[in-house]
C-alpha cells in the first residue's frame, strides 16, 4: 500500500514542465494552456517511439552490423565523396548523414547480425508496425479516457456559485501561488461571464446567414488556390529534377518544402480574417477555423505525397536500367583477364566505386526529414519575428509613434491555439508516414518537441497578451483526438501502401532482394519457428478469416467508445 | 505511557480530543503554534484554564493564513466574542473545521459563516460582492460583479427570497466538487 503511494508521488514527480505549465495557466488560463498539456503529452509518445526506433533498430546496427565502408551501400559513392563533409549537404541529409543508421538504405538485408543473432530486417519490420501501432492504441486510450471525464463532472447548474465559493484554495501560503491564482480565479469568471453573455444575444438571422454563405465561399477559393499553387509548384521541381539540381541556386531546389511552409504560415491568418464576417460564439467559430485549417494542410500533404509517388515510380524505371548498366560494368572489370562461364575470386573493388542502384526509401525518408526541418524553422522563425519583434517594436517605438500602438494596430499579438495546435498534429502525422523510411525521425521529432516547449512557453509568457475574448476550450479536447485519430489513419496509408505493393529497391535496406517488404514474415516464420506454426498461420491469413476479424475488432472498438459516453451521460444524469 | 507533560492534564486532553479531529500529539503541537505567536502572554501551563485570548492581527499573520483572502472573517467566525480574538479552544476548533477529518456538512456550516460579511444569517448581495471582490482582488468592472452576483443569485436561491439562506447555501455547496478539497487548511 505504502509502495503503491510512493509510486504515484514518484510517477507525479517525473511528469516535466508542471510549474511552467500552472503559471501559464494562471496568466492565460486553461485552453492556452491546454496546447501546452498537449504538447507535452505529443512529447512523452515521441519519446516512446523514439525509444522503439532507437533501441531496437539504429543501435542494433551501429554496434552488430557492418561497419561503415565495408558494403557499397555504406559507403559514400566516390562522385560525391569530396562534398560529403560539408555543411550544407549535411543539413540537407544527403553525404554522411545520408550514409549512416539515419536512414534506410544502409540497413544490410542479413537474416541475423552479430554474436546475438539479431533479425534486423524482421526487427525493421515488427518496429514500423509497432509505432503505428502503438500509437493507434493510446489514442484511443485518451479519447475514452477524455470522454469519461468530459460527461462525469461538467454539470453547469452551479456554474457561478461554485466558482464564487470554491474556487479558492485555502491550502495556499505561498505569495507568488496566490498571486497566480487570483489572477487564474479572475480569468475564469471572464470566461464564465463571456460565455453567459453570448447566451444573451440576440442576432439579425438573414445578415448573418449570408454573411456565413460568402465567408465560406471565400474560404473555398482559398483552399482551391493553395491546392493548385502547391500542384504547380510540384510540377515545376519534377521539371527542375529532369534537368539537373545543380543548375539551379537554393530557392529552387527547395521550392516546394518553402511554399507548403509559407501556405501553412499565411492561410490560417487569411482564415482568421474571413470568420470574422461570421460572427459565431468564440467556441463554434474555433471550429470552423480549425475544420478549415485542417482541410488546407491535408490538400497539401496529399499534393505533396502525390508527388512523392511520381518519383518513386521513376526510380523504380530507374532501377532497371541501373541493373543491366552494372551487369556490363562488371563484366568489364574482368575484362579480358577470365572467359566467360567460369567461377573466378571477386575482384577486391572499393565499395565507393562500385554503381549504386537507386533508393527510393531513402529519398522518401529524406524528403521528409527535410519537410520537418523547414516546418521546424518556419515555425520558429514566425514566433521570433511575428510574436517577438512585434512585441519589440510596439513596446519600443510607441513613445514616439502617432497612434498608441499598444490599443491599435499591431499591438502585442494573442497566442493562436488553433493554429499552433494544427501544426503540431501535422507535424505528427509526417513523422508517422516517414519513420519507417528514416528511422531518425522519432528522434528529429524529440528533439523538435523539446526546444518547442521552452521557445513557445518563452515567447508566449515575454510577447503574448491573453485574449480578450477569453472562453474554456476543455471540450475541444476530443476535438483535437479525433482530429490525431483521423491523421495517424491518413498517414498510415501510403506507408502501409508502399509495404505492401511496392517491391523494396534492389540494392539498399534491410529488404533488398524480396519481392516484398512483408516477405520478412514468412521468412521468418520459415527459419525461426516449427513447421506447424507456419502452416496454422497459412491457414489464418486467409482474407476470409481476416476480414471478419477486422469488422469484430472494428465493432469492439465502437461498443467500447459508446459504453465510455454513456457512462459519463448516466454520472451526470445522477 | 511514556511523556509526561505539564501543559494540560489527561482530562483535557481526552475533551480536547473528543471536540476535535485531532489526536493528541497535534493537540500538543497546536498549543506549540499558539505560545510561539506570543510567548508573553500565553502561559505554557494550561492545567488551570487560564482566560488568554490573541488578537486577530497577530492570528493572520500566520504563514498557513497570510495570503488567503478571507483570512479575517475566518478568524471573526470562530472567534466567542465576535471581534476577532481567539482563545485557544477557539484557536484549536478553527483548523479541526478546516482540516482534513471534518465532515462536510461542519463545513458548510462555517463555511457560510465565513461568506457572510454583515453577520445577518443571509448570504445577501453586499455580501456576494465583497467575497467577489476579494476573489478577484477588484479587477472585475462593476457590470460583470452585477452579473455574477445575479447570477449566482439566480442559480443558488430556492426560496426566493433574493438572498441565501443556510438551506440553500448547503443545497448548492453539497454537490460541489472541489469544496473539500479547496476549504482545507493543513497545520
Amino acid at each position: 500500500m505504502k509502495f503503491q503511494r510512493d509510486f504515484e508521488n514518484f510517477k507525479t514527480a517525473c511528469i516535466p514542465w508542471e510549474m511552467k505549465i500552472k503559471e501559464i495557466e494562471s496568466h492565460f488560463g486553461s485552453s492556452v494552456a491546454s496546447y501546452f498539456i498537449f504538447l507535452r503529452w505529443m512529447y512523452g509518445i515521441n519519446m516512446i517511439l523514439f525509444g522503439l526506433t532507437f533501441g531496437l533498430v539504429m543501435v542494433p546496427e551501429a554496434l552488430m552490423g557492418k561497419p561503415y565502408g565495408s558494403l557499397p551501400r555504406k559507403t559514400v559513392p566516390r562522385a560525391e565523396e569530396a562534398s560529403a563533409m560539408n555543411f550544407a549537404t549535411l543539413w540537407d541529409f544527403s553525404g554522411f548523414a545520408q550514409y549512416s543508421v539515419l536512414f534506410y538504405g544502409y540497413y544490410n538485408n542479413q537474416r541475423t547480425i552479430g554474436w546475438l543473432k539479431f533479425r534486423m530486417p524482421l526487427s525493421y519490420f515488427l518496429v514500423g508496425v509497432g509505432t503505428i501501432g502503438y500509437s493507434f492504441m493510446i489514442v484511443i486510450r485518451t479519447m475514452a479516457r477524455n470522454a469519461n471525464e468530459d460527461g462525469g463532472g461538467d454539470d453547469t447548474s452551479f456554474n457561478f456559485s461554485w466558482k464564487m465559493f470554491t474556487s479558492w484554495d485555502y491550502l495556499i501560503g505561498n505569495p507568488e501561488t496566490a498571486d497566480n491564482k487570483f489572477a487564474s480565479i479572475t480569468t475564469s469568471f471572464k470566461e464564465a461571464i463571456v460565455e453567459e453573455q453570448e447566451s444573451r444575444k440576440e442576432e439579425n438571422i438573414h445578415l448573418t446567414r449570408f454573411l456565413r454563405v460568402l465567408a465560406n465561399f471565400l474560404a473555398l477559393c482559398t483552399l482551391a488556390g493553395s491546392g493548385y499553387l502547391i500542384f504547380f509548384v510540384v510540377r515545376r521541381s519534377q521539371k527542375f529534377a529532369l534537368e539537373g539540381l545543380e543548375n539551379y541556386g537554393w530557392w529552387e531546389r527547395n521550392e516546394v518544402n518553402m511554399v507548403m511552409s509559407l501556405l501553412g504560415m499565411f492561410c490560417p491568418t487569411l482564415f482568421d480574417v474571413i470568420s470574422s464576417l461570421e460572427n459565431y460564439h468564440p467556441r463554434i467559430a474555433l471550429r470552423w477555423q480549425l475544420g478549415r485549417i485542417f482541410a488546407l494542410f491535408l490538400g497539401n500533404l496529399y499534393t505533396f505525397i502525390i508527388a512523392l509517388m511520381d518519383e518513386i515510380n521513376l526510380k523504380l524505371e530507374e532501377e532497371k536500367i541501373v541493373k543491366y548498366n552494372m551487369s556490363i560494368w562488371e563484366a568489364s572489370l574482368y575484362n579480358g583477364t577470365i572467359p566467360e562461364n567460369s567461377t573466378a575470386p571477386p575482384i577486391e573493388v572499393d565499395p565507393a566505386d562500385v554503381p549504386r542502384g537507386p533508393c527510393w526509401e531513402t529519398m522518401v525518408g529524406q524528403e521528409f526529414v527535410r519537410l520537418t526541418v523547414s516546418d521546424t524553422m518556419t515555425t520558429y522563425i514566425t514566433i521570433l519575428i511575428g510574436d517577438f519583434l512585434r512585441a519589440v517594436f510596439v513596446r519600443f517605438f510607441n513613445y514616439c509613434w502617432c497612434w498608441d500602438l499598444e490599443y491599435g494596430f499591431p499591438s502585442y499579438s494573442e497566442f493562436d491555439i488553433s493554429g499552433n495546435v494544427l501544426g503540431l498534429i501535422f507535424n505528427q502525422g509526417m513523422i508517422w508516414m516517414g519513420s519507417f523510411y528514416a528511422p531518425c525521425l522519432p528522434a528529429i521529432n524529440v528533439f523538435r518537441l523539446h526546444t518547442s516547449m521552452y521557445l513557445q512557453c518563452w515567447a508566449v509568457m515575454c510577447c503574448n497578451v491573453p485574449q480578450e475574448r477569453v472562453f474554456k476550450a476543455s471540450r475541444s479536447n476530443n476535438f483535437y483526438m479525433a482530429m490525431l485519430l483521423f491523421i495517424l489513419f491518413l498517414s498510415t496509408l501510403p506507408a502501409v501502401y508502399t509495404i505492401v505493393s511496392i517491391p523494396p529497391s534492389f540494392d539498399c535496406g534491410p529488404f533488398s532482394g524480396k519481392t516484398r517488404m512483408f516477405e520478412v514474415i514468412s521468412e521468418t516464420l520459415e527459419h525461426d519457428f516449427p513447421s506447424w506454426f507456419g502452416k496454422v498461420f497459412g491457414y489464418a491469413s486467409n482474407p476470409g478469416l481476416i476480414l471478419p476479424f477486422i469488422l469484430l475488432m472494428v465493432c469492439d472498438l465502437t461498443l467500447h467508445y459508446r459504453t465510455a459516453n454513456k457512462h459519463g451521460e448516466d454520472y451526470r444524469i445522477q | 505511557m511514556g511523556n509526561k507533560q505539564t501543559i494540560f492534564t489527561d482530562e483535557q486532553l481526552d475533551a480536547y480530543q473528543d471536540c476535535t479531529f485531532f489526536t493528541r500529539k497535534e493537540i500538543l503541537r497546536l498549543h506549540g503554534r499558539y505560545h510561539e505567536m506570543a510567548p508573553n502572554v500565553v502561559p505554557m501551563d494550561y492545567t488551570k484554564d487560564p482566560d488568554v485570548k490573541l488578537p486577530m492581527q497577530l492570528i493572520i499573520n500566520m504563514p498557513e493564513l497570510k495570503e488567503n483572502p478571507f483570512r479575517e472573517r475566518i478568524v471573526e467566525s470562530f472567534s466567542e466574542d465576535g471581534e476577532g480574538s481567539l482563545s485557544f479552544n477557539d484557536f484549536v476548533d478553527m483548523f479541526s473545521v478546516l482540516s482534513e477529518m471534518a465532515p462536510r456538512e461542519l463545513k458548510a456550516i462555517y463555511a457560510f459563516k465565513i461568506y457572510d460579511f454583515n453577520t445577518d444569517n443571509f448570504i445577501c448581495k453586499s455580501d456576494l460582492e465583497k467575497t467577489l471582490n476579494k476573489l478577484t482582488r477588484e479587477e472585475l468592472t462593476a457590470e460583470e460583479i452585477t452579473l455574477v452576483c445575479e447570477k449566482v443569485i439566480e442559480e443558488a436561491d430556492m426560496d426566493g427570497d433574493g438572498k441565501l439562506g443556510f438551506a440553500d447555501f448547503e443545497n448548492m455547496i453539497s454537490k460541489a466538487p472541489d469544496f473539500l478539497s479547496t476549504f482545507h487548511i493543513r497545520i
